[in-house]
């Protein structure tokens, strides 16, 4: 909710008075920061704002953040925030998630929210590993990794997470990093902006147990050529001088070129709301994993009607047809008869 | 006991009002106070139907009345066979009974499986009407008879009436050139006619009712009407039967009464406290046996606002419902037992935030998925004692299909007073059986006031703040302060709360405080409801106590004894956590406790651990309810009478 006559608020309005308790160095303070940042800057507002959680590290968020919010079940949040969201459409809803939360023990509450377009943004802080439990491999851990439950290496395929909200029919689908607050707040900004289930997969470093799993792409240096910033009706092309490009193949499959073999024309333009999520998902599946080149940003933003405003036009509809509830009606509605 | 080839006097009552009169159509009428009938069929038979029709005749007429549906879990389980066999039990009385009765005086067979899956049941002397065209020696076969039990003799205890209701039925249907298939299946309509003409039923009632519900397909609405049509004047011109029968409108008090039964009736609760709370009904729920009428009912709704939600499981639906309730709805979810196996954890989350949530749990038989059409009421420890933790739990216990009504407010009402989960039990038997109703006054129904918290509630160091667990002296409840309202912004969590701020704390007192006090406040919530009345006209040494849909049969079994000149005494529990405040004052009256249960004991174990009462439990669990005669007897037994 943003009311242009409400003054404006800083960051520190937005922070609440309980000790962040993060390990020191955990890339979750950047992502804290960002949305600090942001939230006064769009304009919200902190009562009409509510973050809800589930469990993990990522979800202890809602606690450092001076607006209504619920710790809540592992894997819940969506679920339970799917309630808060319908029943109180007046409120800007967020729900703070991690790989585990979302997509190990909530997995199915995730997919549920966004295929019915729940008008909620949900970040999932993917950081590849268990870091509440200490130290398991999670679903998006990579095959053959080692961890205290996984001593000889991990079996279990992950899931991509980008791949699996785009399955679920997801509406918003976009993918940041924790070592950029611009690019952490203009995604969250379009996140917000968003009518619908927005999803936001941010690569999020833990330091303590899976440190460096994203660095290749996301560290400083690496990032020229290792992260692919997607731009709307722009052609997708990366690397310090824009010389590495994408193209879509005839045979249905993505390429990374060099722009100078093939010349700028070749290159696929990004278009976020090209209604068929089809090249959408083949970005989502561009590089095998955070040691490939890596696109970044909006992979897909489409217009389709939210499920609360369904509803409420849903409920007014009936209630334009057989009036306003009427208890006594109600209670009378089968066969009666009267004994005097 | 008198006995009649049409009826038997049940209950208290052992004397038959037996004029005679003359019938317009030539027959004599002979009148009865009460009556059981059971229509038997195949799945596909259209048996329930049947019966709700009966039912809603007898309930225009005026009786009172109560019934037992009681189908497979199969939608069409292969057709002719045992384990497809659909029944319908009603009792129709002249005067306020409590059960649909014990055995049936009735029974409509409309195949030999529906024969041979109730004839046990059916009252010696009994009358037995068979659809005599479907005991060919295919289906005789499937239902496992060896010989033809209407050739053999094995029906002679009963008063035996073979009628070809298919072939008549495909007759009468001739005019409207439907299939031989589809013209078939009216065949219900024509048993429906003949019970109808039998027991000198109301017909307009049906007639109306085939309109309104198949007007839609024109040629159902007249094979239907002729079939019913038919059934009835054969029974008036066959001379089959020697007499009909009369059993006079019951004495009701004086009101407006419906048919209801427990789910409608449970769904129409909710919507009251809704509109008796002002605020939004959000029902979070998944589809399960027995309880999606009530997602169904209120899914019909939508006018008054309610939010219906078809969640992806229980888990969600009951999540759904606490977050609307987290934004200041009246979150409810509706399950049945496998359901709340899947939301322990979310009901324990409500008891840590202390947010209200009405839970049903619509009761079947378990362990797993157990006896998924049939009634038990096995969860009540699991409604007391099923989360990790001290996470205690209101339980609030329906006792009549028209209670359901009642119930449902009175579980609204404490959760939205006290923040906090409340379950409410209901079971199969409550859930699908029916009873007339009297609808009430809407002005009469209690109002539920309902404060949202408006300002900070405390000031630390010269600063207003709001602490979300500064408790209300009285009630123990904390401020409800939903989101939107500028600065109340507050955190809620799993995560053990400092008491008062709410902040997270590991603090071990504070931890034992907070356990404490969530006990304590549950544990109040028994100076907020009515004492347990207790029937008890001669001050006798036994009591028999129940909670749940044992009433009927134990106020049946309770009139019986004292027909009998047996001293006993009867209480119902309605709250059963916690007690009622008199509860332990009222056990230690008497000498004797029996708790009749369809459980192994599960009240009784409360009761002995609350109260050390020496608590003697009668058991069944057959996915049934109680017979009357099994809860008499066990009085008998207790008071050792002849």
């Amino acid at each position: 909710m943003t009311d242009a006559a409400a003054p404006p608020t800083t960051r520190k309005d937005w922070a609440s008075d309980q000790e962040v308790r993060w390990c020191p160095g955990c890339g979750d303070y950047s992502i804290l920061a960002a949305m600090q940042f942001l939230l006064p800057e769009l304009g919200a507002k902190r009562e009409s704002t509510v973050f809800v959680s589930g469990i993990g590290c990522a979800a202890r968020f809602p606690y450092y953040m001076n607006t209504y919010g619920l710790h809540s079940i592992h894997g819940r949040a969506p679920a339970i925030a799917t309630g808060l969201a319908l029943s109180r459409p007046d409120l800007d809803v967020w729900v703070i998630s991690g790989d585990g939360d979302a997509l190990s023990i909530g997995g199915n509450h995730l997919i549920h929210a966004l295929r019915r377009n729940v008008n909620f943004t949900i970040l999932m802080f993917n950081n590849e590993i268990y870091g509440l439990t200490k130290g398991q491999f999670s679903p998006t851990s990579e095959v053959g990794k080692v961890t205290k439950s996984s001593p000889f290496g991990s079996l279990d395929t992950p899931f991509n997470p980008l791949s699996v909200a785009l399955g679920a029919e997801a509406s918003f689908v976009a993918r940041t990093h924790d070592l950029d607050r611009k690019h952490m707040m203009e995604i969250f900004r379009r996140a917000y902006e968003h009518e619908g289930s927005a999803f936001v997969e941010i690569y999020q470093n833990c330091n303590v147990f899976n440190d460096g799993a994203f660095e290749k792409v996301s560290g400083k240096e690496a990032r020229a050529d290792m992260l692919i910033p997607l731009e709307h009706g722009k052609p997708i092309r990366f690397g310090a001088e824009g010389e590495h490009g994408v193209v879509l193949r005839r045979d249905g499959t993505l390429e990374i070129v060099e722009v100078a073999d093939v010349g700028e024309d070749a290159l696929l333009v990004h278009d976020e709301a090209r209604e068929n999520p089809g090249v959408a998902f083949l970005l989502s599946r561009l590089a095998r994993g955070p040691f490939e080149p890596t696109p970044i940003g909006v992979f897909r933003a489409i217009a389709r009607p939210h499920y609360g405003a369904l509803l409420e036009a849903q409920i007014a509809e009936v209630a334009r047809q057989k009036g306003g509830g009427d208890l006594a009606a109600l209670l009378r509605s089968g066969t009666t008869w009267t004994v005097a | 006991m008198h006995q009649y080839d049409g009826g038997l006097i049940r209950e208290d009552r052992h004397t038959a009002l037996s004029n005679t009169v003359g019938h317009p159509g030539g027959h004599k009428v002979r009148t009865l106070e009460s009556v059981v009938i059971r229509f038997a069929g195949d799945s596909g038979d259209g048996m329930q139907v049947t019966g709700d029709r009966f039912t809603a005749e007898s309930a225009v007429f005026g009786n009172d009345l109560a019934t037992l549906p009681d189908f497979p879990a199969e939608i069409r389980a292969p057709a002719g066979t045992l384990p497809g066999v659909s029944a319908f039990q009603v009792q129709i009385a002249a005067y306020d009974i409590l059960t649909p009765g014990d055995e049936p005086n009735v029974l409509v067979a409309m195949n030999p499986a529906a024969l041979r899956a109730n004839i046990a049941d059916l009252a010696k002397g009994g009358t037995l009407i068979v659809n005599s065209d479907a005991f060919d020696e295919r289906s005789l076969e499937k239902a496992g008879y060896v010989s033809n039990p209407l050739a053999d003799r094995s029906l002679s205890g009963f008063r035996v009436y073979e009628i070809p209701m298919t072939s008549l039925t495909l007759k009468a249907c001739e005019p409207t050139n439907a299939k031989r298939r589809d013209a078939e299946r009216s065949k219900n309509f024509f048993a429906l006619g003949i019970i109808s003409w039998l027991y000198n039923r109301p017909t307009g009632t049906t007639l109306d009712w085939i309109v309104a519900r198949y007007g839609a397909k024109p040629l159902v609405v007249e094979a239907n009407t002729l079939a019913f049509k038919a059934g009835y004047n054969f029974g008036e011109t066959a001379e089959l039967f020697d007499s009909s029968y009369r059993v006079p409108a019951s004495e009701l008090g004086p009101g407006e009464y419906t048919n209801i039964t427990g789910n409608t009736a449970l769904a129409w609760g909710l919507v009251a406290a809704s509109q008796l709370s002002g605020l939004r009904l959000f029902l979070g729920a998944y589809p399960i046996t027995p309880a999606s009428e009530l997602l169904h009912e209120l899914a019909k709704q939508k006018h008054f606002g309610i939010v219906t939600f078809q969640a992806e499981d229980e888990i969600a639906g009951a999540g759904a419902a606490l977050g609307a309730s987290f934004g200041g709805s009246l979150g409810v979810t509706t399950t049945s037992g496998p359901g709340i196996d899947l939301m322990s954890e979310t009901i324990g989350l409500a008891v840590s935030l202390e947010l209200p949530l009405v839970v049903v749990d619509v009761q079947r038989g378990g362990p797993s998925t157990g006896l998924p059409t049939k009634t038990e009421q096995s969860d009540l420890l699991l409604a007391m004692h099923g989360r990790h933790g001290e996470a205690p739990v209101p339980v609030v216990a329906a006792r009549t299909p028209g209670h359901c009504f009642a119930a449902a407010i009175e579980a609204a009402r404490i959760a939205l007073k006290y923040r906090t989960p409340v379950f409410l039990l209901s079971d199969g038997y409550l859930a699908n059986g029916s009873e007339p109703w009297r609808v009430p006054d809407v002005a009469e129904l209690p109002q539920i006031g309902v404060e949202f918290a408006q300002h900070p509630n405390h000031t630390d160091d010269g600063v207003s703040t709001f602490w979300p667990y500064l408790r209300d002296p009285a009630t123990l409840a904390r401020p409800w302060a939903v989101p939107g309202t500028p600065g109340l912004e507050h955190r809620l969590g799993g995560i053990e709360k400092a008491d008062g701020s709410g902040d997270v704390s590991y603090d071990p007192d504070n931890h034992d405080r907070m356990v404490r006090l969530r006990a304590a406040k549950v544990a109040g919530i028994a100076k907020d409801i009515p004492p347990v009345e207790v029937d008890d006209p001669s001050g006798a040494e036994l009591l028999v106590l129940g909670w749940g849909s044992t009433y009927g049969a134990n106020a049946a079994a309770v009139k019986r004894i004292r027909a009998r000149h047996g001293s006993v005494a009867q209480a119902h529990l309605v709250h059963v956590n916690p007690f009622p405040a008199n509860l332990g004052e009222v056990l230690g009256r008497y000498r004797r406790v029996l708790v009749p249960e369809n459980n192994l004991g599960q009240l009784a174990g409360l009761i002995r651990a609350q109260f050390l009462v020496d608590a003697v439990t009668l058991s069944a669990v057959r996915g049934m309810p109680f017979r009357i005669a099994e809860v008499e007897r066990a009085i008998s037994d207790l008071l050792a009478l002849a």
